[in-house]
């Protein structure tokens, strides 16, 4: 089994969002840059598959030589070598148009990916990606078991769970469930050792021109304070629910 | 030229949010100067698409569309989209839309913008609002292809009555291959899902134990809530991991939010700050959750929940 897991180089949950360049551009001065949480679930899944079933785990981002480390945290956790398309990742099509052109080369044939990225939230790359490709996909997997060329999927849907089988090749979109959160792996001293001797292969864009252009950013508005009503009178939160709020 | 709509149904009746696309669809259509089409597959109530705008409406009968297969339905909202002209494709946000909103596009070739929270801010060039960052933030977006696909986010619109005299056309596509096979689908029935909810009720480590929650489902059950907890609980086991809203849980984007014992971590409230109305009962004063409320109530929830179902009922039985 040959397995791609696309990671996404994102900003962690607790940077601060600040936008510069008159709000046209995300301001990554001083953001701490982590593996996408969603892309760590897929990430975590792969590495069982090359434990226990002998696959092999690569490792791919769109983006330019800042996403590197990231990569290298992917290699530090275990995956065998990683590859990194060279340019910028406009917006979620031209990625997924990228990231084709990699599957295609390197005859991967189960591809792993997070349901979306924390800071754009597309949750479109391995959608597209499986189109792109006419392969299988699953979306908001939360179970994933591999037996030779046969898949078992669940994915979640609205109030529940549905089970799919399907041959490889295959796309899944990860989110928790597809691993715990306790098995997520920190990379050890060795591991971060043995990452700086991996290979990691830059590859050059195919230089797709973009579908979507964002033109700027705004920040939530600053919220009005919250009113607090006093716990001996409940009363009164029904009836600023019901009034003021108009939601019950 | 047309905007095109894809309604989902289940079991024959549409969701709320494909009321929500078709409200939403109408006014885009007005804005471009055309008409809107609705396509549903497998619907039998399509005439209260009217209601809300659709001047057509395109039904699919035909049972080997269910389950739902994201690549058969992608290729024939392609179909539809070609048929009818569209320059634009509008696609909810449930679990089905966000799963095959993008495939539509890729068959399409076209520009695909997804978390959309209103209508176009202009349509030449198109450019949409949406949210990013985990809800920390918001983009305007242009889509630069001549043909647009928009995933419009739950309740980001609401329902918006705007009723046309439509007239109903039976669509025939070619159904694709897949071999990707549903074998099975467990789904509760007869509880409102966190999904749907206008309102949700959520608890945290401050209920101290599972054996507290029935407090929290009767507060819920006055409310016609769903109910859902903060990681930690799901984590002990305390409830099950479909419950789990915040970051990496399932995303709340509900008229009212009310968190019993939740501190407000940021992952957390990122899973939930699109909730319109969100109430915070904490005892401790300091909990980062009462700087993103807009109501809060500083009391021990053993206490003020019992209070709050009493006055509740009341109140239901007021102005029921």
């Amino acid at each position: 089994m040959k397995i791609l897991v696309c990671i996404s180089h994102v900003p962690d949950t607790t940077s601060k969002i600040n936008f510069t360049e008159n709000d046209s551009k995300f301001d990554s001065n001083g953001v701490q840059f982590v593996i996408n949480p969603y892309d760590e679930f897929a990430l975590t899944r792969a590495m069982w598959f090359k434990e226990k079933q002998g696959a092999t785990v690569t490792v791919a981002t769109v983006g330019n030589a800042t996403t590197e480390p990231t990569l290298r945290k992917a290699l530090a956790i275990g995956a065998d070598d990683a590859i990194r398309v060279n340019t910028e990742a406009l917006d979620g099509f031209t990625v997924a148009k990228e990231l084709a052109e990699v599957v295609k080369n390197g005859g991967y044939n189960l591809v792993l990916a997070g349901k979306e990225s924390i800071d754009y939230n597309g949750g479109m790359v391995p959608a597209m990606l499986a189109s792109l490709l006419d392969f299988n996909f699953v979306n908001a997997c939360i179970g994933l078991e591999i037996e030779g060329d046969k898949a078992t999927i669940s994915r979640e849907i609205d109030g529940g769970k549905e089970q799919l089988s399907s041959n490889l090749p295959l796309i899944i979109a990860g989110q928790k469930g597809l691993v715990e959160e306790k098995d997520l792996r920190i990379p050890n001293m060795r591991g971060i050792m043995m990452a700086r001797q991996k290979p990691l292969t830059i590859v050059e864009s195919s230089n797709g021109a973009a579908t979507t252009a964002i033109v700027s950013f705004e920040k939530q508005a600053a919220k009005s304070a919250c009113k607090l009503v006093d716990a001996d009178n409940v009363g009164e939160l029904i009836n600023l629910l019901h009034n003021e709020a108009k939601v019950i | 030229m047309s905007v095109l709509v894809f309604a989902e149904s289940s079991e024959g009746k549409f969701k709320k949010t494909a009321l929500e696309v078709t409200s939403y669809g109408k006014k885009v259509a007005e804005q471009m100067g055309t008409n809107l089409v609705v396509l549903t597959i497998n619907s039998n109530e399509t005439s209260i698409l009217y209601n809300y705008g659709a001047e057509k409406v395109l039904t699919i009968t035909n049972k080997a569309l269910n389950p739902f297969n994201a690549k058969i339905y992608a290729n024939i909202v392609k179909q539809a989209a070609e048929k009818e002209s569209a320059q634009v494709v509008i696609i909810d946000s449930n679990a089905n839309g966000l799963y095959f909103a993008p495939m539509v596009s890729a068959n399409l070739n076209a520009g695909f913008a997804s978390n959309v929270i209103a209508l176009p801010s202009s349509t030449a060039p198109f450019t949409v609002k949406r949210k990013t960052f985990s809800n920390k933030a918001f983009n305007n977006t242009q889509i630069l292809t001549d043909v647009k696909v928009i995933a419009l986010a739950k309740n980001a619109y609401g329902l918006v009555e705007n009723k046309v005299s439509g007239t109903t056309e039976e669509f025939s596509p070619v159904l694709v291959e897949s071999n990707l096979v549903s074998t099975s689908i467990e789904q509760t029935s007869g509880k409102v899902t966190i999904a749907d909810a206008d309102i949700v009720v959520s608890a945290g480590r401050g209920l101290k134990g599972p054996e507290n929650w029935g407090m929290i489902e009767e507060l819920a059950s006055v409310l016609g809530a769903a109910t859902a907890c903060s990681k930690p609980v799901s984590d002990l086991g305390w409830r099950p991991h479909g419950e789990h809203v915040g970051q990496t849980g399932k995303p709340v984007s509900s008229n009212l939010y009310i968190a019993i014992g939740i501190s407000g971590a940021i992952q957390h409230l990122a899973g939930v700050n699109s909730s319109k109305v969100k109430v915070v009962i904490n005892s401790d004063p300091e909990a980062p959750f009462f700087k993103a409320a807009d109501y809060g109530i500083v009391g021990d929830a053993f206490e003020v929940v019992p209070k709050l179902i009493e006055k509740l009922k009341e109140f239901k039985a007021n102005n029921a």
